[in-house]
C-alpha cells in the first residue's frame, strides 16, 4: 500500500502545507489569546460582561468553522474597499488574514470559559489572604490568583489550540493553504491517499502541540523548570519548522488558482506546468470557492484560472437571457475587462455544461431522450445536484422552459452524485457535460431542445495586473482551443482514478499535442 | 488553679493602660446588605501598646468584621479607625496591611507556594532582597519553633494544621509589625495543639513587644491567653475588661459566657482531687 506513488506526492507538499498550516493556527491562537485572555480577566468581577461575553462566545462555536471562514471573506472584502478608499491602503481580503481572524474567534470560548471558570474556583480566603499580606490587586492577580488559576486556563488554550489546528484544515476554500488542501483535492479527485494523509497529519499536528502545552501546564503546576523549558523549545520549534519552507524559498512569481473539482485541479496543473516549462515559476492555490476565486483575481491574488461562460454570464454579469456560444464570450469578454479589468485570453475548446443525467437503461426503458420527455415522469422522480444548482439562475431556466416539478430535490457533493444515480438513490442528476463519470457509470445526457440551457466554455482568465504580460500569454497560447470534450472527459475520468491533477494533466499535455 | 507564668504582668496592665493607645475604635459602624445588617453597631474600644486582647463572641457577633476593619479589608461606613494616634482612612490601605500582621482562620497558606515563599511573601512586596528574606524566614520559622531545614521547601499541603498556623503566625510577623491581628487562629485545631501553638505565641507576643488582638468563641482560651477581653454580639460590645473583672461583672451574656469555664474548672478540680493528682 505504501508503495503507491500518491504517498510520494503527497509527502512532496507536506513542507509548504504543514508550514501553512503553523502560521495560520499559531497566529490564530496567538490573536484568540491577546484578545480573550484580558477580557476573561476584565469580566472576572463583572457577571454581565461575563454572561454577554460567554454568550456571545458560545453563539460563535455553534456556527460551522467552515461558515464563519467563509462569512470573513465578504466583510474584509468590503473593509477592504473601504479602507483603500479612506486611506488609500488596501489589504488582502483573501487567504492569511480572514482564516486567523475566524479561526482566532472560534478559540475564543475554551480560554474565556477556562479563564472565568478558573479565576472563580479560588478559595475566596485565600485571596482575602492576598490582600490581608499586603498586596495590591495586580500583584494578588500575578502572583495568587493566575498561578493558582493556571491549570484550568492551559487546559482552555489546550481546547482551542486542537480546535483551531483542525478548523484549519477547512480554510483552503477561501485561499489559505494548509494540510486542508490535501483533504479537498483528495475529495475532489477521489484521491483518498491524499484525504488520509491530510486528516493523518492534522492529527498529528494537534496532538503533539496537545502535548507540548500539557508539559508546560505539568511543568508551571509541578515547578520543573526543565519540563516548562522542553514544552516551550518543542513550541518555540514548530513555529521556526512553520517559517523555515518560506524562508529557504523565493516567493514563486504566478499563482494559478483552482475550484473545488477535479476539472480545475487538472487545468490549474497543466497551466502550472506550461508556465514551468515556459520558465516562469508558478505555483497553484486550489480548492477556491466559485464567487471567491473571480474576487481574488480582480484582487491580483492569483493570476490565471478557467472559469466557464455561463458561471461568468450568471453571477459576473446577472444575465438570464440565453444567447449562441460565441456571442456570450464575446460579450463576456467586452464587459469584464470594463468592469474588473479582467482578461479573457481565449477558451480551451470544450464546455462544461450542466446537463441533467440519468442511467442509460432508464432512459431506455421509459423511451426519455430529451429533457422534455422527462418532464412527464418528474413528478415520481427526485432529482440532485450540487450545492449551488437548484439557487442557479440556469435551474429556473430549465424547471420553467419544460415544466420541471420533481419529487423531491437534493443536494450532494458533485463526486458521489453519479454513484448515486447508478446506484438508483436518486433519479435524476444535474450533472457536467466533461465530466467522464457519465461514460463510467453508462449514463446518458439528456438534450435540450429548447436551449435553455447556456454554454459553458472553459475560459482562460488573466489578473489585471497580468493584462500586458506577454511571457505569461505565450506560455498558455498552445493550450486555446486544443481541448476537445472527449478528451476532458478521458482526463476527468482518469482524476477521479488514482491519478494525480499533476499526472493527468501531463497525460492531456501529451494528448493535445504537446511532446 | 495555679496561676499562669505571664498573669505576673498585671502591674504591667497598669503600666500599659497609661501607656500610649495602638489602636483606637471610635464610634464604628458598618453594614451589609445595603444597610439591613449592622455587623458592628458603634463600637469604641482602646488597645494600648503592648497589650494582648482577646475579643469574644459568637457567630454573627460582629468580631471578625471589627478586626477586618482594622486593617481596611473592609472600609468602615461611620465612626473612625487610629493606629498609633493616625486615623487610617487617610492613609494607603496596602501600605497599612504591609505593617500590620494578619492570621486567618486556617491560616490562608498559598498552596502554591513553598512554606519559606508564604513566609518572606510580605519582605518580598516591599521589595526585600532575596538573601535578606532568606535569613528571615529562617529567623521567623525559629520562632514558631519549627525546624527551618526541613519545613522551609515543603508546600501547605505537606503539613498539619498546627504546622499550618505556625507558618501562618511566622508570616504575619516577617515584616516585624508591632500590631498583630488574629482570626480565631487556633479554632480549627486539636486540643494539644491548641494549647501549645496559645502559650507560643503568647511568649512571642511578650518577647517582640506585640500588641495583639485575638478573635475566638472560645472564652475559656480568651482567658488563659488575654489580659483583656472585650465581648460582642449582635454587633455592639457588651463588656470589656480582665478575666477577673468580668468575672465579677452582672451582664446576663457575659456571666453566661463566663459559666462554662467556671463549670469545667470547677468540674476538673473535683476530678483532680479526687485522683489525688493536684
Amino acid at each position: 500500500m505504501l508503495s503507491d506513488p500518491r504517498w510520494a506526492e503527497a509527502l512532496a507538499k507536506l513542507p509548504d502545507y504543514l508550514g501553512n498550516h503553523i502560521r495560520v493556527s499559531i497566529a490564530a491562537l496567538a490573536l484568540g489569546l491577546v484578545i480573550s485572555l484580558p477580557l476573561a480577566l476584565l469580566a472576572r468581577n463583572r457577571p454581565a460582561l461575563r454572561g454577554t461575553l460567554l454568550a456571545v462566545a458560545s453563539v460563535v462555536q455553534t456556527v460551522p468553522g467552515l461558515a464563519l471562514l467563509a462569512l470573513f471573506y465578504p466583510l474584509l472584502l468590503i473593509l477592504s474597499a473601504w479602507s483603500l478608499n479612506a486611506f488609500g491602503l488596501g489589504f488582502s481580503a483573501f487567504g492569511f488574514l480572514p482564516s486567523v481572524l475566524a479561526l482566532a474567534l472560534y478559540s475564543m470560548l475554551p480560554v474565556l470559559r477556562n479563564t472565568v471558570t478558573g479565576m472563580n474556583g479560588i478559595d475566596p480566603a485565600i485571596i482575602e489572604a492576598a490582600q490581608g499580606v499586603g498586596m495590591t490587586p495586580r500583584q494578588s492577580l500575578t502572583m495568587v490568583e493566575l498561578p493558582l488559576a493556571l491549570p484550568v486556563i492551559m487546559a482552555g488554550i489546550r481546547t482551542a489550540a486542537v480546535w483551531v489546528i483542525g478548523t484549519a484544515t477547512l480554510s483552503t476554500p477561501i485561499g489559505q493553504t494548509s494540510l486542508g488542501n490535501y483533504i479537498f483535492t483528495g475529495l475532489q479527485t477521489q484521491n483518498w491517499v491524499s484525504v488520509l494523509f491530510g486528516c493523518f497529519a492534522a492529527a498529528v499536528l494537534a496532538v503533539i502541540v496537545d502535548q507540548l502545552l500539557a508539559l508546560i501546564q505539568a511543568g508551571l503546576s509541578t515547578r520543573q523548570r526543565l519540563k516548562v523549558s522542553g514544552g516551550i523549545a518543542g513550541v518555540a520549534l514548530l513555529v521556526i519548522a512553520g517559517f523555515a519552507p518560506t524562508l529557504g524559498r523565493s516567493q514563486p512569481a504566478y499563482v494559478v488558482g483552482a475550484k473545488t473539482f477535479a476539472e480545475s485541479y487538472v487545468l490549474s496543473s497543466l497551466m502550472t506546468q506550461r508556465l514551468a516549462a515556459a520558465g516562469l515559476p508558478a505555483r497553484q492555490r486550489e480548492g477556491l470557492g466559485s464567487s471567491v476565486i473571480y474576487d481574488a483575481l480582480v484582487a491580483n491574488e492569483i493570476d490565471v484560472y478557467v472559469d466557464y461562460s455561463g458561471t461568468l454570464w450568471a453571477n459576473q454579469l446577472k444575465r438570464t437571457d440565453i444567447r449562441p456560444r460565441k456571442e456570450i464570450v464575446a460579450e463576456l469578454k467586452a464587459a469584464l475587462k470594463q468592469k474588473n479589468g479582467v482578461t479573457l485570453l481565449g477558451e480551451l475548446g470544450f464546455e462544461n455544461a450542466y446537463a441533467l443525467v440519468i442511467p442509460k437503461k432508464r432512459a431506455d426503458e421509459l423511451h426519455i431522450k430529451t429533457i422534455a420527455d422527462l418532464a412527464a415522469h418528474a413528478g415520481t422522480m427526485s432529482i440532485a445536484g450540487d450545492y449551488e444548482f437548484f439557487s442557479r439562475p440556469e435551474w429556473a431556466a430549465i424547471s420553467k422552459a419544460y415544466n420541471l416539478k420533481f419529487r423531491e430535490q437534493r443536494q450532494m457533493q458533485p463526486d458521489f452524485m453519479y454513484a448515486a444515480v447508478a446506484s438508483g438513490d436518486v433519479d435524476v442528476i444535474a450533472g457536467y457535460t466533461s465530466d467522464g463519470l457519465i461514460a463510467k457509470y453508462n449514463l446518458i445526457a439528456l438534450d435540450d431542445p429548447k436551449q435553455s440551457i447556456p454554454p459553458y466554455d472553459a475560459i482562460v482568465m488573466l489578473a489585471p495586473r497580468r493584462a500586458n504580460d506577454t511571457a505569461l500569454q505565450q506560455a498558455l497560447q498552445p493550450l486555446l482551443g486544443k481541448i476537445d470534450v472527449a478528451t476532458m472527459q478521458e482526463a476527468n475520468l482518469r482524476a477521479a482514478g488514482s491519478a494525480s491533477p499533476d499526472a493527468v494533466a501531463r497525460w492531456l499535455w501529451e494528448q493535445i499535442g504537446g511532446r | 488553679m495555679q496561676a499562669a507564668p505571664w498573669s505576673i504582668s498585671t502591674d504591667m496592665v497598669a503600666q500599659w493602660t497609661m501607656a500610649a493607645t495602638a489602636i483606637a475604635f471610635d464610634n464604628v459602624s458598618k453594614s451589609f446588605d445595603g444597610g439591613r445588617v449592622r455587623a458592628v453597631d458603634r463600637v469604641s474600644l482602646a488597645v494600648t501598646q503592648g497589650e494582648f486582647l482577646a475579643i469574644v463572641g459568637g457567630s454573627g457577633s460582629g468580631k471578625t468584621t471589627l478586626l477586618r476593619l482594622a486593617n481596611r479589608l473592609i472600609e468602615a461606613d461611620s465612626g473612625t479607625i487610629a493606629i498609633d494616634g493616625g486615623n487610617i482612612a487617610n492613609g494607603d490601605p496596602i501600605a497599612l496591611r504591609r505593617r500590620i500582621g494578619y492570621v486567618f482562620q486556617s491560616a490562608g497558606l498559598f498552596p502554591h507556594m513553598s512554606v519559606a515563599e508564604n513566609v518572606g511573601i510580605t519582605p518580598r512586596l516591599t521589595g526585600a532582597p532575596a538573601p535578606a528574606i532568606a535569613a528571615r524566614v529562617n529567623e521567623l520559622l525559629a520562632l514558631v519553633r519549627l525546624d527551618g531545614a526541613k519545613y522551609r521547601d515543603r508546600f501547605p499541603h505537606e503539613l498539619s494544621g498546627g504546622e499550618r498556623q505556625r507558618v501562618g503566625v511566622a508570616r504575619a510577623l516577617a515584616a516585624e509589625p508591632k500590631i498583630v491581628l488574629m482570626d480565631e487562629p487556633f479554632g480549627a485545631l486539636d486540643p494539644l495543639t491548641r494549647d501549645s501553638l496559645g502559650e507560643d505565641f503568647r511568649s512571642l507576643h511578650t518577647k517582640l513587644g506585640l500588641t495583639t488582638i485575638m478573635i475566638t468563641h472560645d472564652m475559656t482560651e480568651a482567658m488563659l491567653l488575654a489580659d483583656r477581653i472585650a465581648v460582642m454580639r449582635t454587633g455592639t460590645l457588651v463588656a470589656t475588661g480582665t478575666a477577673k473583672e468580668l468575672a465579677a461583672g452582672t451582664e446576663p451574656y457575659v456571666r453566661e459566657l463566663m459559666s462554662t469555664p467556671r463549670r469545667q474548672t470547677a468540674r476538673l478540680n473535683a476530678l483532680m482531687t479526687e485522683a489525688g493528682a493536684l
